[in-house]
């Protein structure tokens, strides 16, 4: 729009003789960075939590409005594809908590290291996964990101452990990450997810005490999105204050629909860690629209009313899209174009991960083991042998 | 509570095989192969046709109920009749994942029926101190798959509870559930078959039903029984299977092998699920092998019916065939073919015949060629 306006007048300069200065090019009418007021945090063991005033500038929103439109419109393709029978078993979709993913992202760094539980797509796209690899995941293909024989609750990549079925089961092997950075000396850290269900178990409490005995450099984040599949928190915790469970680490509680909150608080977390104080516990709060799974219609136990106020009041893209509009750091026709790309990025990776061929039948068995002869497995009958090859 | 919705699960999408009179046909199709896959991605899910029991006349008069009716039915029975059973899971309160706890809390009370948070250990430690206090306790597990945490309480705190107090206390009065085994589109955490993780424990009693005349009978054994059991529902078979259960309670005799079809040549053995592939086997091997089986149900697992089953494979039968759905090994019936072997004096043969587990492709197979290929080879 901008760039019709500047020629216009620079076509009328032209024409009345007069000197022009080269119009600018359209990108410096925008301003570069904004400082943005974000809701205090509650704190728990904690003299001061992070900061209230932040700085976002220009870029960091693209990139940030970005991945969080493909996170969308990935998580949506996949319960497309779901109702067309094409990805089958079980599929967890994480939108409405993209802030989540995207904030923690943002503040560690590629070589920190990353573990949450089944609703996992978001984080494997922002550790690193392509958008490709994760649908051909989903519907079980060779070129998935774990060869096709992972599924929605399997994947992994490069410093991020998945991925993981069982509730729970996944933060003592956080933990357990974190050890090893600190035995290794290499100031990383680990970053280990959980919910709100989640964070009843046992072994959560058995790491809480490990962790904190051994100053791990460890954040916990439970990503409290209210529902545990059906049960709300008031009918599953005795305290839904999820931030002060850890009772001997210190706690963070952060609107997880607000990507600045959560970029600023995991920021203020891996400060803490990287000092060597240990670990630190943050609740995320926020939503997500789906139901638990897509075998959950995720109205039996709330209402449409819920979902539809917090998708017209505190969704995370429209929140960052109106920010950015508002202290002119992005026009609207820029944001069009990104959403029309990402839209195209996602049908080609959907049309990939229909058309990629399945993984063979010789590669059904391996890697059951590591290091041995290949051995053979029985298939459905003593007669039927297949190959495990480590 | 209303809770028409089903919360997790989508109702067994098993694709029951057509009238036996075309077995002839379901004999040619080939055995579903990974490789042969079309494009059009042709599921093989778990092919099987549920076989119902005949109608019991001994226990009064009968309704249509499915699997997870009779149950039902059986809760209702049991907290009607005892003042002091409650039963407790995760999102039992609903109705459950699966439908078996429906109207039970609107019934009887929110102090009868409840929810526990996410936590099995918990859930099975709490209920072992309820049935040690005295009352009846039934505790769900969502899914046998995750009856792991609770591995320990179940198996070094129930079991030995009767025999380290000198008999001074027992939890005989807890009954946990569970449904299990393959169904299709469960991959790594929704078809697991534990069965063969407890089968080592004394004091423990695990019971598996074939459909829901058993179900209701067994499950009210269990109940009743004054040791701690575990009750495996196919899970599959929650909506498959269908068949005309009495009213009434009833109760069916643990550890007590059902002969359910004699034979002369050779000996079938399993339970759950596995039971109904197998009486289609039996058929086909009849028709065309002339192959006479005898298929025998073990319902109760832990701890089995080593008689009826030694006393069938004693007698003229030579071969004895185990198929379960712990496909690969160390599965049950590994150890009942060890046990079946170092009984006998003469030298029996037996063959395990397993069945693929379920991989995330959602291929379970109990292909009934398979199964009809390996009793062939036997002879």
């Amino acid at each position: 729009m901008l760039a019709i306006i500047s020629n216009v007048l620079r076509a009328s300069a032209q024409r009345n003789g007069a000197a022009v200065i080269t119009s600018a090019r359209t990108y410096a009418d925008f301003t570069t960075q904004a400082t943005f007021e974000i809701k205090k945090c509650d704190v728990f063991k904690l003299d001061e939590g992070p900061a209230t005033q932040v700085v976002l500038t220009r870029d960091e929103g693209l990139q940030y409005y970005r991945t969080m439109q493909t996170m969308r419109r990935m998580e949506l393709k996949a319960d497309q594809l779901y109702k067309q029978k094409i990805i089958r078993g079980f599929c967890h979709l994480y939108d409405g908590q993209e802030a989540c993913a995207v904030g923690i992202e943002a503040s560690i760094n590629l070589s920190d290291h990353l573990i949450t539980a089944y609703r996992a797509h978001g984080y494997t796209y922002t550790r690193g996964g392509t958008v490709k690899e994760i649908m051909a995941e989903l519907t079980g293909r060779r070129g998935g990101i774990a060869k096709g024989k992972g599924g929605s609750m399997h994947m992994y990549c490069k410093h991020f452990y998945g991925g993981n079925g069982i509730v729970g089961a996944q933060v003592p092997l956080g933990a357990g990450v974190a050890l090893a950075c600190k035995y290794q000396g290499n100031n990383e850290l680990c970053v280990c997810l959980y919910g709100d269900g989640a964070a009843n178990q046992g072994q959560i409490f058995e790491t809480y005490n490990m962790a904190a005995l051994w100053k791990l450099p460890v954040i916990f984040i439970c990503e409290n999105n209210r529902y545990g599949m059906g049960t709300s928190v008031e009918r599953a915790a005795a305290s839904t204050d999820y931030f002060k469970r850890g009772e001997f680490i210190p706690g963070l509680r952060v609107d997880g629909m607000d990507v600045l909150c959560v970029r600023e608080a995991t920021r203020f977390a891996a400060d803490h860690c990287r000092s060597g104080k240990g670990p630190i516990l943050m609740e995320l709060q926020t939503y997500r629209y789906h139901g638990h799974s897509m075998s959950d219609p995720g109205v039996s136990y709330r209402t449409r009313e819920e979902i539809q106020e917090v998708r017209s009041k505190s969704d995370p893209i429209s929140m960052l899209k109106d920010r950015m509009l508002s202290n002119n750091m992005a026009s609207v026709e820029e944001l069009k174009e990104i959403d029309v790309e990402v839209r195209k990025e996602i049908e080609d990776a959907a049309q990939f991960a229909t058309t990629d061929p399945e993984p063979p039948l010789e590669e059904l068995c391996n890697h059951i083991f590591c290091d041995m002869p290949s051995l053979e497995v029985r298939g459905t009958n003593p007669w039927a042998k297949l190959k495990s090859v480590s | 509570m209303a809770a028409a919705a089903r919360l997790f699960i989508r109702g067994a999408n098993s694709k029951l095989s057509i009238a036996p009179s075309s077995l002839g046909v379901t004999l040619l199709k080939l055995s579903p192969n990974c490789s042969s896959r079309t494009k059009t991605q042709r599921r093989h899910a778990t092919h099987f046709t549920f076989q119902p029991d005949p109608v019991p006349s001994q226990y009064g008069p009968t309704q249509k109920m499915n699997l997870f009716q009779s149950i039902t039915s059986a809760l209702d029975n049991t907290l009607a009749s005892d003042p002091t059973a409650v039963i407790f899971g995760e999102d039992v309160a609903f109705g459950g994942v699966f439908r078996c706890t429906v109207g039970l809390r609107d019934k009887y009370g929110k102090d009868r029926v409840f929810n526990t948070p996410l936590c099995e250990q918990g859930i099975v430690g709490f209920g072992i101190g309820v049935a040690v206090a005295g009352a009846t306790a039934i505790a769900e597990i969502q899914f046998a798959d995750y009856i792991f945490p609770a591995f320990d309480q179940i198996v070094n705190e129930a079991a030995k509870y009767r025999y380290r107090s000198g008999n001074l206390f027992d939890c005989g009065n807890l009954t946990i559930r569970a449904p299990w085994g393959c169904v299709g589109h469960g991959a790594l955490y929704h078809s697991q078959s534990p069965e063969a993780f407890f089968a080592h424990c004394p004091g423990l009693k695990i019971v598996i039903p074939r459909g829901p005349i058993q179900a209701k009978g067994l499950l009210l054994s269990c109940i009743a029984d004054k040791n701690p059991c575990i009750f495996f529902e196919p899970k599959i078979l929650y909506r498959a299977a269908v068949e005309q259960v009495p009213e009434e309670p009833y109760t069916i005799p643990l550890s007590q092998a059902e002969i359910l079809q004699e034979g002369s040549d050779v000996t079938l053995v399993s339970w759950g699920t596995q039971i109904h592939v197998l009486k289609e086997v039996a058929s086909m091997a009849q028709e065309k092998l002339g192959v006479s089986c005898e298929v025998i149900d073990l319902q109760t697992i832990l701890p089995w019916d080593i008689e009826t089953v030694c006393k069938v494979v004693g007698f003229p039968l030579e071969r004895t065939v185990q198929l379960s759905s712990f496909g690969l090994r160390c599965g049950q019936t590994e150890i009942i073919e060890v046990s079946l072997q170092a009984d006998n004096k003469t030298e029996r043969k037996t063959q395990n015949v397993g069945s693929h587990k379920d991989r995330k492709t959602s291929k379970s197979r109990w292909s009934k060629q398979d199964a009809c290929l390996s009793v062939t080879r036997h002879r």
